[in-house]
């Protein structure tokens, strides 16, 4: 799954690759607090560099079943799209929070949002601000894919950081 | 005379709920899965058409059939079998159904009463009297014998082409509730989601807020969107439906009226705007706001917008439904580390948990008379649709499949539709609150979710 992602996310921005590379330069990682800082924690900062600005294309950032913490593996795209925003304070995003079918519809609503709010929290860390994010949970009413089964529910369980008009 | 006043009631009501006068084919499709052992037998003979010109576009006798059978209630006896095809109580030949093991006999006749009209008369008969079986003195068992079969009703109707179905489905009514004592709940409708797929490997493309009768025959459109709809709620007068609505990316509670199709915007305020439900008089949505927090169950004021909170804290809550007394509301909440159905007071706010058994309890609502709920509910991994008896706290599981979900009542408490999967689509299914029947109505085109039983509409 992430494989894939990061994948697409290469292949898609190596023109915007350049372009974010020379607008908005790596400050660092300041922040430690958060969500699973014991998993990020020190590891960030490499791949960050490695990867410089690239993550900024990674928007679309998968959770397990019936949780809304954050893999480790995402912190550095969010926090790059966190930064991304506070150097640009007139961008704003759309957090969609989603999960699979599985359950109450309503209830699966609950869950998106706290997925959506997850990633919310570490754009803010970040120096976005608040009126910049705005924060919806399609449960598992917009699936991704069709499909019953763990594939499909493992590519629905996601939040997505959607730029409004304008682009990153 | 009286017949004639009760039929012009007919009429009122259902020119109300038919504006299209079209009676297309169903876009759900019936099947019966699991019928009840206990079934009742009954005969519903074609009715005897009188007339020279051209009968009823609808077979009367057909729907009453269906209606019966898909009940579960009843073991319908086909028609091909009838060897006698009686129009009157008096063409009953009585050992012959009682050999036939049949209860109950409906006969009648439709005649032609020109412009497009048509008198049906029809009669329940009771063909089992005097069997030992319902007889409470000897005197009825003597009576019995001495008069023929026992009527019991007799009917009378004066329809127009366009609502034989509707007359149809009353007579459903009133031969389910002579011989099963409840309240028949073939008249009314369900309210779900037709859900569009363009391509199977994206989001869906279009998402349609549906009416249809109970039967799945004339669905039409209430809403239609690109972005997703969900929880429909039937207000109690059934003129209304709440709903969540998600255009303009964010979601919103409407209401739109059923008749003429328009709508208003209720919330919409940032985060969650869910799960709304009526109140038993009508006046009041309980409705699911986070304000980009956390859920919490809220009751709006409908004329004046007013809010009150009745739920607190920092877990999720959600799913709201009324007792039918009104004076509480149970809902689903997180608050024990996994969804549980709680019940709140609506006098002091009071909190108490009812669910205990299994790890995952939703959704759930209460039947009419109050002692079960209806509920999503987890046992061994699978989400099915189970009861929960309120007085002695036992579950029972209705459902089989992997992902049941979304239950719904129907008005008389005796059958339930959800939402199911069959062979890899979203379909709706239906279960006796007993759970001895099962059916399946899956949809023509695109996939079916989230029905809502309408309330009693007359």
């Amino acid at each position: 799954m992430f494989k894939k992602t990061l994948l697409t996310a290469l292949l898609v921005s190596a023109p915007l690759l350049m372009v974010g590379c020379s607008s908005t330069g790596d400050k660092g990682a300041t922040s430690t607090g958060g969500l699973n800082t014991d998993a990020y924690g020190s590891g960030v900062d490499n791949v960050k560099s490695e990867f410089g600005e690239a993550t900024l294309d990674e928007r679309t950032f998968y959770f397990d079943f019936d949780k809304s913490d954050i893999k480790p593996e995402y912190m550095a795209a969010i926090e790059a799209n966190g930064k991304n925003l506070a150097n640009h304070p007139k961008k704003k995003v759309r957090v969609e929070g989603h999960t699979d079918e599985r359950g109450s519809r309503e209830y699966n609503i609950a869950l998106g949002e706290r997925r959506a709010q997850s990633i919310a929290r570490v754009l803010m860390m970040e120096g976005a601000r608040h009126d910049q994010i705005s924060v919806v949970s399609y449960g598992a009413e917009r699936p991704a894919v069709q499909g019953h089964n763990e594939a499909a529910w493992a590519d629905n369980r996601r939040a997505i950081i959607e730029y409004e008009a304008g682009g990153q | 005379m009286k017949f004639l006043k009760y039929c012009l009631g007919v009429f009122i009501t259902t020119c109300i709920c038919f504006t299209t006068a079209s009676y297309a084919e169903g876009i759900l499709n019936i099947e019966i899965t699991q019928a009840q052992d206990a079934a009742l037998p009954v005969a519903i003979v074609p009715l005897k058409w009188e007339g020279s010109g051209a009968p009823p576009s609808q077979d009367i006798s057909a729907i009453v059939n269906a209606d019966l059978a898909r009940s579960g209630e009843f073991r319908v006896m086909p028609t091909n079998m009838m060897r006698q095809l009686p129009s009157t109580p008096a063409q009953i030949e009585v050992p012959y159904w009682r050999v036939l093991g049949m209860e109950a006999v409906l006969v009648g006749s439709v005649k032609a009463q020109g412009n497009d009209s048509y008198q049906v008369q029809v009669w329940l008969v009771d063909t089992m009297q005097g069997q030992g079986k319902r007889p409470t003195s000897v005197a009825d068992t003597n009576a019995e014998a001495s008069q023929g079969p026992k009527v019991l009703f007799s009917k009378e109707f004066l329809v127009n082409n366009r609502h034989v179905r509707t007359l149809a489905h009353h007579i459903s009514d009133l031969v389910y509730e002579a011989l099963t004592g409840y309240r028949g709940a073939f008249s009314t409708q369900i309210a779900y989601v037709n859900v569009q797929f363009a391509n199977p490997k994206k989001p869906p493309s279009r998402y349609v807020l549906e009416i249809a009768d109970a039967d799945g025959y004339n669905p039409r459109p209430l809403l239609t969107s690109k972005d997703p709809i969900m929880s429909p709620s039937w207000s109690p007068n059934g003129k209304q439906l709440a709903y969540v609505s998600f255009e303009r990316n964010r979601a919103g509670i409407y209401v739109s009226d059923i008749e003429t199709g328009n709508r208003r915007l209720l919330t919409s305020y940032p985060g969650i705007n869910g799960a709304p439900a009526w109140s038993p008089d009508g006046r009041k949505l309980a409705v699911v706001l986070s304000y980009g927090n956390v859920p919490k169950v809220y009751l709006l004021d409908v004329a004046s917008g007013n809010l009150q909170q009745v739920t607190f804290g920092t877990s999720i809550d959600t799913e709201p439904s009324w007792m039918p007394d009104g004076k509480s509301i149970i809902f689903t909440s997180n608050r024990g580390g996994q969804p549980q159905v709680y019940q709140v007071s609506l006098a002091d706010n009071s909190i108490k948990r009812l669910t205990f058994e299994g790890n995952y309890n939703a959704r759930a609502s209460a039947t009419p008379d109050g002692t079960k709920l209806v509920m999503i509910h987890r046992g061994q991994g699978d989400f099915n649709i189970a009861t929960l008896d309120l007085n002695t706290n036992e579950v029972s599981v209705l459902t089989g499949a992997r992902l049941d979900e979304s239950p719904s009542l129907a008005p008389n408490g005796r059958m339930v539709i959800y939402g199911t999967v069959d062979s890899g689509r979203r379909v709706l299914g239906g279960v006796s609150i007993d759970g001895r029947v099962k059916l399946l109505l899956p949809a023509a085109s695109g996939e079916v979710q989230e029905p809502a039983w309408s309330p009693f509409l007359s």
